[in-house]
């Protein structure tokens, strides 16, 4: 006994280690805040000339719209004449690019961990796929997209008709798969060759190996593995909707927003704001699961 | 009951190379006869690197021989390990840090479809076996290493095999502990007639437990030597006998002569000497 303290500053030091990220977190957007209402500051002072030197980047409210007016905006309707505020048109699109983003994630999540678990079976298989996998991301994605966007209403899957919206997850998916293969591999590898060995020496079939020793050693590489993966998929998602043409998502208003930056600069940041914001969502829900699956594993694991 | 038990195993002629015709190439077991009866205790003993592991490993089918035959319990060595017919405790715990210590104990048990009940009742009996009752629910990680690898061999024992293949399995604990270890060793094996291969650095402890010490000898790694070991029934008496001693001395004196054979390094007989070899 006595191991129960032990237990207890574990996970205490766990959470402290938390706490001082998030206080660092805050620390650091308040100091980005800082910096741009600085750089007002600044401009308007020196009238855009600090010590004979020119400032790199226009400061007036129309290039850098003071913060308290971009939170402002969210309150107000979107377009003269209609009720909605920016922030629900915000909210509503980044759920809706989340969803996307989401099934994106899940199929590459399947697709990623399939290929891993076939290139760990079979030596084979490694050295004919791996090479693809990595070649699938040096594809510029700026080339795939419209070539993606153009399967809408081309052909069906499974009796449903490929629609623009799969065009956006199929994206996210092609982002997110890569990372989670990868990771994968590598954690379906770490077991040692003892570790192995001892479930041979139980005659153990390779099924039972992958799931009860495999996997369980994968989880420390998934969770970095599931950060990457999480954030491509949002990023391609916001970036394919806008080359795919998909109204509903964050890409879609952030499009729109910018094309009233003379008229309305706040409002362009309210969707960046939108995006950003839901990355630091994704961000926490990824670091919840970690706490949740590591939490019987020792203190400063892989990581 | 006419036709006698088959040996639980039986080497003609074994041979190990490792990487054979390349630059890296290791004899690490030439030409190994050894039987082994049911029931019986088997030390190997020799210097680091004389190929007691490969030897151990063979048996369990973990890699195959380069040549020579081997049978196990009158079968293939592949045929004994597909019918788990022995338990194996290694130099290292190799405990899964993701299970708790009762769990790990179930691995084995789990692999054989026993019931939930089933496996936590003998969990629990083994855990009492090895006095680690009170750490059932802990994780590996919180564990001393001597108290990991007790948890190591109640997985072993855990679904009682017929056969236990031991590598230095007490070289972690302290003296009091291992001296319980192998009288909790020789009681399983009286009660339940368990063969054992057992490897160690420890002269004492060989001629202890064992029926025959084998003394090995490195590159290339062979059996310079069987020394019977016929002491009766153990208990704490036999340690100060005379007769143990004679024994020690035995085996002592086989292994001094591998000493010639091997070039073994300063630090591996400083290693030896800790682990109770005690070569001079
Ligand atoms: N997988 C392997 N590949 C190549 N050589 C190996 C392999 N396993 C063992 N050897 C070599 O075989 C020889 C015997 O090794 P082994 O592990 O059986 O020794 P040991 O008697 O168990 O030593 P120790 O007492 O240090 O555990 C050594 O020279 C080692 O380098
Ligand atoms: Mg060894």
């Amino acid at each position: 006994m006595g191991r129960a303290d032990d237990d207890a500053g574990g996970s205490a030091g766990r959470l402290g280690q938390r706490l001082r990220r998030w206080v660092l977190a805050v620390a650091a957007v308040a100091a980005l805040c800082g910096m741009w209402e600085g750089y007002k500051v600044l401009g308007e002072a020196t009238d855009g000339t600090v010590l004979g030197w020119d400032l790199p980047a226009r400061y007036d409210d129309l290039s850098m719209p003071h913060l308290t007016d971009v939170v402002a905006r969210f309150s107000e309707p979107t377009n003269r004449g209609t009720t909605e505020s920016v922030g629900v048109s915000v909210l509503k699109g980044a759920w809706y690019t989340l969803q996307l983003a989401g099934l994106g994630l899940a199929v590459g999540i399947a697709v990623g961990l399939g290929l891993a678990v076939l290139m760990q079976r079979f030596r084979v298989a490694e050295r004919g796929l791996l090479p693809y996998v990595i070649l699938s991301q040096t594809v510029p994605f700026a080339a795939l997209a419209p070539l993606v966007a153009g399967w809408s209403g081309r052909f069906d899957v499974l009796g449903y008709e490929w629609e623009q919206w799969m065009s956006v997850s199929f994206i996210a998916s092609y982002l997110a798969f890569f990372p989670i293969a990868v990771g994968a591999l590598k954690g379906l590898q770490s077991p040692s060759p003892a570790t192995i060995e001892l479930m041979s020496s139980y005659a153990a079939p390779a099924r039972a190996t992958l799931f009860k020793v495999r996997f369980p050693s994968a989880v420390p590489y998934l969770i970095p593995a599931l950060r990457l993966a999480f954030a491509s998929a949002i990023v391609g998602s916001i970036v394919a909707e806008i080359s795919v043409g998909r109204r509903g998502g964050l890409g879609r208003l952030i499009l729109e927003y910018s094309q009233q930056a003379s008229s309305d600069p706040p409002k362009v940041y309210t969707a960046m704001l939108g995006a950003a914001l839901l990355g630091l969502v994704v961000a926490g829900v990824v670091n919840l699961v970690e706490l949740w699956v590591l939490r019987n594993r020792p203190l400063g694991d892989v990581r | 009951m006419n036709t006698p038990e088959p040996a639980t195993v039986r080497a003609v002629a074994v041979s190990k190379i490792f990487n054979p015709d390349k630059a890296n190439q290791v004899d690490a077991l030439i030409d190994v006869d050894l039987t082994v009866e049911p029931g019986e205790l088997v030390s190997l003993i020799g210097p680091s690197g004389c190929g007691k592991s490969t030897l151990l490993r063979l048996i369990a089918n973990l890699i195959e021989p380069t040549s020579g035959e081997l049978a196990v319990n009158g079968k293939s060595a592949r045929q004994a390990r597909l019918d788990q017919d022995y338990g194996m405790a290694f130099q290292q715990a190799g405990l899964f840090e993701w299970r708790t210590v009762a769990r790990n104990i179930e691995l084995p048990l789990e692999l054989r479809k026993w019931s939930k009940a089933e496996r936590r009742a003998r969990a629990s009996e083994m855990l009492e076996l090895v006095k680690l009752g009170e750490f059932a629910n802990h994780h590996p990680w919180e564990l001393s290493g001597g108290m990991q690898q007790r948890v190591a061999i109640a997985r072993a024992l855990s679904f009682r095999p017929r056969m236990l293949l031991m590598d230095e399995p007490f070289g972690a604990l302290d003296e009091m502990t291992r001296e319980h270890m192998q009288a909790e060793l020789l009681r399983i094996c009286s009660e339940t007639g368990t063969t054992v291969v057992f490897v160690t650095h420890s002269i004492p402890e060989a001629v202890y437990l064992s029926n025959r010490v084998v003394v090995m000898s490195p590159r290339p790694g062979r059996i310079v030597r069987v020394v019977d070991v016929p002491l009766g029934r153990r208990d704490d008496d036999t340690r100060e006998s005379a007769e143990f001693f004679k024994k020690i001395t035995e085996v002592r004196e086989a292994l001094r002569g591998t000493e010639g054979g091997g070039d073994l390094g300063p630090a591996e007989v400083e290693r030896l000497r800790h682990a109770g070899g005690d070569l001079r």
